[in-house]
C-alpha cells in the first residue's frame, strides 16, 4: 500500500528520458478462431504519451486488455522494466504500475470520491479500520495535483462525466501508476473538458508516467501524441514520432490498402420509397437527452445507404428506434406507406423490417442455441404448420441460408459460440434476411470481423439490393462508407450532417464532417416541425449528388437560406 | 417420457455437435453427462436402499413413491418452463394450498350474497374453477414480472404470502374433509373414488405426470413457444430483436406453472381427503431442486423434461429411502440438501473442466501456428 506523501514525488528522477519501461513481445491473442493479435510489437516509454490508432477490430482494445491484466496473451511475453511478468489479473497489473481507465467509467456512483480512489486499497489503522483521515488527506493532495477542486466526500453521481474521469485518474495514481492507459477518454467529455484532460495528461508526463491512449477523434488524440502507434487487422503496422506525422499518415496508415471489396460502380436502379424517415427524435428514456434531433431520410428499394458518425452520433439510437425497440419521441417512420407508429419489434418483422443490432454476443446471438436455431429464430412462424414447427421445412430453410449467405459451419447443429466473428454475423444477418424483409438495417454489420468476412457480408448486401431489398447501415469505418454504398451520410450530435456520393467523396471530407468541433456543414437551423416537411434529406452540400437525391431548385434554395441560420 | 426430446441446449462452452437421435450425428459426451448424471445418482440410490431395506423395491412402496414423486414433478415442470425463461416461481406452494381451498370451498356450496340461494357446482365444474383460479394467481405473477419488469423473485414471494393467506381466509382455521365426499342429487359426488383411481395399476397422479410431462416435452420442442422460451432464457435482448413475444413468453410460462400447481392441488387434496391451510407448504423448493438436479441452469435457457422428471424421482426416492432405512428426519433433510447442492457442483466443475480444456486447445493451436510460422521464416503477415 502506497504512503500518500510517495504517491506525489516519487517520479521526480529522471521523468521524461523517454525509457521504454513496459515492452510487448510477439504478443498474439486468439479467440477460438478469430485471430484479434498476431504478433505485435510495441513499447511504452516513460513520461510519453504513445496513442494508438487503428478501426475497430485493428487490435487495439485487445492489446489494452493484455497490458492490462484483463486477458492473458495467447503467445508472447510482456517486459516490464527489463523482467519478463505474466500478468495475472487487473489487480497484479495495478500492483506492477499499470492502470487502465476504461471508456465506460468504473465507479461506484453511490460512494464518495475518497472512497471511490481507495475503492478495494483501503488504509488502514493499527486496528484494522479504515483510516478516513488519511485517505481523505491524500484525496485532497491528488485533487489539488489534477487541478480539480472537489471535496473527497463529494458523492461521484454528483460529479460531472469530466470530474469522474479525474477521479478515475486519480484512483490510478492513489495505486502508484507508472503506465496509464486510456480508453477513448475523450468520447464523453465537452471541448472544455479535453483541454483540461490534457493539462492532466501533460501533468503525469512531467512526472514520468507513460500514458498509452486510444482515440477515434484522430486530430485531438495527434494534438497530445508524443509516438503514434497505428494497427491494422491484429497487426501494428507503423510507429512513429508524433512531431512527424500528420492525419493525412495516420489516415493512410489505418486503411492500408484499400480493402479487397468496392462497389462504387453497382448499379442504381432503385425502386420506390422503402423506408421513410421524417424528422424523427429519439430522447434517451431515462435522462430524457435528446440523441437523435430531427432526422429526416428516404431509402429506397435496391439502395444502400451508408451512415456514418462517430460513437455517441446517435447512431445506435437512430437504428432501435426504428426497429422499435425504443419509442421514437417525434416524427414518423414509414415502410411504404404503412406508419409504424404503434408497431412493436415482432410487427416490424412482420411486415418487413429488421435490425442487425451493432452488439452482437449482447443484442444478436442466442449463445446456447445451435447455427440452425439461431439462424430461423426470426421466421419461426413461418414454418408452424398446425400448431407445430415443421421441423423438416426449417432445417431446408436454415440449410438454404446457411449455403446462401456462406457460413462457414460444421453444420447447423453446430453451437452458433463455435463460428468466427463474420460467420457469426453472417448468422445474424441470414436470420433477418430469412423474415423475406423489404428493408433491412444493420448497426456496425462488420464490427470485430476480419477483413474477408467484410467483403463477403457486403457483397451479400449488394445482391439482395440487385433483388430489391433497401438497406440502412450505421458505421464509423470511414473505408467501408466509401466503397460500400450507394449514398452516404454523415451523422453527428444526434443529426445528419451531410450527404456524399461516394463516388466522389473524399476521406478527408468526410471526416472533416463528422468532427466534433466543425459545424460548418450543420443544417441545425432547422426548426422543430420544418423537417416533417422536407422529408429528403439536403443534398445540396453533396458534390455531384445522384439523381435520387437531387431536389427541385426551389427546395434546395431555401435549405441553402436555413443553413445560414445560426444553430 | 420425452421420447421426441432433442435436448435443446448443451451448457455454454460445450463443444460443437448437437446431438440428433440416430442419423449418425456426433455422440454427444457433455450432454450424456449432463443428464445421466441425474440418472446415475437415481441409479445408485435405489441400489443403497435396495440392499439396506427390504422393504424398498416392494410394489406397494413403489407406489406409494411414485405418487409422491408426482406430485414434486408435475409442479416441477411448470418450475422448469420458468426457469428455462431465468426466473423463478416461489409461489406455487402457496398455490397448490389454496386451489385446493377453493375446490374445498366449492364443494361446500357457494352462497350467493343477498338471496337464500347456496350453489353447488358440479364436480368437474369445481375441478375446472379450482385450476383456473391457479392460473389465475400465475397469470397475476406473469403480469407483474413481464409488463412492470419486476423481479420474479420478488414477486413469487410475495405471492407465496398472498396465496397461502388467502389459504387460510378461505379455510378459517378449519380443514374442509366431510364435504369433500359431495352429497347424492347435488352431482359432486366421486371425487375420492376419481382420484382413488389406478388406471393399469399406476396412481391417477403418475398419469397425470406422464400426460404432462409428454404434452411439455412437445410443446418446449416442436412449437414456437417453446424455441421462444429457450431463447428468451438464454438471450431475452438478442430474442426480442428477432421478433419473440419476450413479455407474452414471459406472462404465458407463470400461468402455466399456476396449471400445474393447480393441477397438483386437486391431486393431493384427494390424495390426503382433505383441503388443509398448509397444503402444499415447501413444494417451491422441492421443485426447484428437482429442475436443478436435472440439470437445469438457473440462469436460464438450459434444461429438460427429461432431466426434471429424474431430479423429481432423485429426490422422491432419496426421501422414501431415508424413511425406510431409519434415517432420523434431522438427518434426512441434511442429507437431502446436500444432494442438491452436489448436483449443481457437478455441474459447475464440469463446465469448468470444458472450459479449461477447450481454451488449452487454442493456446495450442495458436502456439503450433506461430511455430510453424517462425520454423517457415514468413513474416507472419497476411499484407
Amino acid at each position: 500500500m502506497t504512503e500518500g506523501a510517495a504517491v506525489l514525488d516519487q517520479h521526480d528522477v529522471a521523468p521524461d528520458d523517454g525509457a521504454v519501461v513496459l515492452q510487448a513481445v510477439d504478443i498474439a491473442k486468439t479467440y477460438g478462431v478469430t485471430r484479434a493479435l498476431k504478433g505485435v510489437n510495441f513499447e511504452v516509454r516513460r513520461g510519453k504519451v504513445t496513442v494508438l490508432f487503428g478501426e475497430n477490430g485493428a487490435g487495439k482494445s485487445t492489446l489494452m486488455k493484455i497490458l492490462s491484466g484483463v486477458e492473458k496473451p495467447t503467445a508472447g511475453q510482456l517486459i516490464l522494466d527489463g523482467e519478463p511478468i505474466n500478468l495475472e489479473s487487473t489487480n497484479d497489473a495495478v500492483e506492477r504500475g499499470i492502470s487502465i481507465i476504461h471508456q465506460e467509467l468504473n465507479l461506484a456512483s453511490n460512494l464518495s470520491v475518497r472512497d471511490n480512489i481507495f475503492i478495494g486499497r483501503e488504509i488502514r489503522t493499527r486496528t484494522g479500520a479504515i483510516d478516513y483521515g488519511k485517505e481523505r488527506e491524500i484525496t485532497e493532495q491528488l485533487m489539488t495535483r489534477l487541478e480539480e477542486d472537489i471535496p473527497p466526500n463529494t458523492l461521484v453521481q454528483d460529479l460531472r462525466v469530466g470530474q469522474q474521469q479525474v477521479v478515475e485518474i486519480a484512483r490510478a495514481l492513489a495505486a502508484d501508476a507508472r503506465i496509464l492507459i486510456m480508453d477513448e477518454p475523450t468520447s464523453a467529455l465537452s471541448a472544455t473538458e479535453v483541454e483540461v484532460l490534457f493539462k492532466v495528461i501533460r501533468e503525469l508526463t512531467s512526472h514520468g508516467v507513460a500514458i498509452v491512449y486510444i482515440s477515434h477523434h484522430l486530430e485531438e488524440a495527434l494534438e497530445i501524441a508524443d509516438y503514434a502507434v497505428v494497427f491494422r487487422d491484429g497487426e501494428l503496422v507503423a510507429t512513429e514520432e508524433a512531431a512527424n506525422v500528420d492525419l493525412g499518415w495516420v489516415v493512410r496508415q489505418m486503411v492500408g490498402r484499400e480493402a479487397d471489396y468496392d462497389f462504387r460502380d453497382e448499379p442504381r436502379d432503385f425502386g420506390d420509397v422503402a423506408l421513410s424517415i421524417q424528422g424523427v427524435t429519439v430522447a434517451e428514456p431515462d435522462t430524457g437527452r435528446v440523441v437523435v434531433n430531427d432526422v429526416s431520410l428516404d431509402v429506397r428499394e435496391g439502395e444502400i445507404v451508408c451512415l456514418y458518425g462517430l460513437m455517441g452520433a446517435g447512431r445506435t439510437e437512430l437504428m432501435e428506434a426504428l426497429a422499435g425497440r425504443d419509442p421514437i419521441s417525434g416524427g414518423r417512420v414509414l415502410l411504404g406507406d404503412q406508419d409504424m407508429a404503434d408497431l412493436n419489434i415482432q410487427d416490424r418483422i412482420a411486415i418487413g423490417m429488421g435490425l442487425v443490432p451493432e452488439d452482437r454476443q449482447r443484442d444478436g446471438l442466442v449463445q446456447m442455441m445451435t447455427v440452425g436455431k439461431n439462424m430461423s429464430l426470426a421466421s419461426l412462424l413461418q414454418t408452424v404448420k398446425n400448431l407445430f414447427i415443421a421441423r423438416k421445412v426449417e432445417r431446408e430453410n436454415v440449410d438454404r441460408q446457411i449455403k446462401d449467405v456462406r457460413v462457414k459451419t460444421a453444420g447447423q447443429d453446430a453451437l452458433i459460440t463455435s463460428l468466427s466473428g463474420g460467420n457469426q454475423q453472417k448468422v445474424v444477418i441470414g436470420k433477418i434476411l430469412l423474415t423475406n424483409p423489404k428493408v433491412i438495417l444493420l448497426d456496425e454489420p462488420t464490427r470485430g470481423i476480419d477483413v474477408g468476412a467484410k467483403g463477403e457480408i457486403f457483397a451479400l448486401l449488394f445482391r439482395e439490393a440487385r433483388k430489391g431489398l433497401a438497406v440502412l447501415y450505421v458505421t464509423s469505418e470511414v473505408g467501408e462508407a466509401i466503397t460500400a454504398s450507394h449514398r452516404l451520410i454523415v451523422m453527428s450530435k444526434g443529426r445528419l450532417i451531410r450527404e456524399f456520393d461516394p463516388r466522389t467523396a473524399t476521406r478527408d471530407d468526410i471526416m472533416a464532417a463528422s468532427g466534433e468541433h466543425d459545424t460548418h456543414y450543420d443544417e441545425g437551423a432547422a426548426e422543430p416541425g420544418h423537417a416533417a416537411e422536407e422529408p429528403e434529406l439536403a443534398a445540396g452540400a453533396a458534390k455531384e449528388p445522384t439523381a435520387e437525391t437531387a431536389k427541385a431548385p426551389a427546395e434546395q434554395a431555401a435549405e441553402e437560406a436555413a443553413k445560414g441560420a445560426p444553430q | 417420457m420425452s421420447t421426441t426430446t432433442t435436448t435443446p441446449a448443451p451448457p455454454a462452452g460445450a463443444p460443437a455437435a448437437e446431438e440428433k437421435k440416430g442419423l449418425g450425428s456426433r455422440f454427444n459426451m457433455n450432454t450424456l453427462l449432463v443428464e445421466g448424471r441425474a440418472l446415475i445418482a437415481l441409479v445408485i440410490i435405489i441400489a443403497i436402499f435396495a440392499i439396506m431395506s427390504d422393504n424398498y423395491l416392494t410394489a406397494g412402496n413403489l407406489t406409494t413413491i411414485t405418487k409422491q414423486v408426482a406430485f414434486n414433478a408435475i409442479v416441477a415442470l411448470g418450475m422448469l418452463l420458468v426457469i428455462l425463461n431465468g426466473g423463478i416461481d416461489l409461489s406455487v406452494g402457496s398455490i397448490v394450498g389454496f386451489t385446493a381451498a377453493v375446490a374445498g370451498n366449492l364443494f361446500r356450496g357457494v352462497h350467493v350474497p343477498g338471496t337464500d340461494v347456496t350453489m353447488f357446482p358440479s364436480l368437474w365444474v369445481i375441478i375446472v374453477i379450482s385450476i383456473a383460479v391457479g392460473m389465475l394467481v400465475g397469470w397475476v405473477n406473469g403480469l407483474l414480472i413481464a409488463r412492470l419488469n419486476l423481479a420474479p423473485f420478488i414477486v413469487t414471494l410475495g405471492m407465496l404470502y398472498v396465496a397461502r393467506g388467502l389459504t387460510e381466509v378461505l379455510l378459517n382455521g378449519q380443514n374442509i374433509t366431510n364435504e369433500l365426499r359431495g352429497q347424492e342429487g347435488l352431482n359432486n359426488t366421486g371425487f375420492f373414488e376419481i382420484f382413488a383411481s389406478r388406471p393399469l395399476g399406476l396412481p391417477l397422479a403418475a398419469w397425470v405426470m406422464i400426460i404432462l410431462a409428454i404434452i411439455f416435452s412437445i410443446v418446449l420442442n416442436r412449437t414456437p413457444f417453446g424455441r421462444w422460451l429457450y431463447a428468451t432464457g438464454s438471450n431475452e435482448r438478442a430474442a426480442q430483436l428477432s421478433g419473440v413475444p419476450v413479455r407474452s413468453v414471459k406472462t404465458q410460462i407463470y400461468v402455466l406453472s399456476g396449471l400445474c400447481a393447480g393441477i397438483v392441488g386437486i391431486l393431493q387434496m384427494a390424495n390426503i381427503s382433505s383441503a388443509t391451510a398448509d397444503l402444499g407448504t415447501f413444494y417451491e423448493l422441492n421443485a426447484i431442486a428437482a429442475v436443478v438436479i436435472g440439470g437445469a441452469a438457473l440462469s436460464g435457457g438450459r434444461g429438460t423434461v427429461r432431466g426434471t422428471i429424474i431430479g423429481a424421482f432423485v429426490i422422491g426416492f432419496l426421501a422414501n429411502g431415508l424413511v425406510i432405512v431409519g434415517v432420523s428426519p434431522f438427518w434426512q433433510k441434511v442429507i437431502t440438501g446436500a444432494v442438491i447442492i452436489l448436483a449443481v457442483a457437478v455441474d459447475q466443475i464440469q463446465q469448468i473442466v470444458q472450459r479449461r480444456r477447450s481454451a488449452a486447445k487454442a493456446v495450442a493451436s495458436a502456439r503450433a501456428a506461430a511455430a510453424s510460422r517462425a520454423a517457415s521464416n514468413e513474416p507472419g503477415s497476411n499484407s
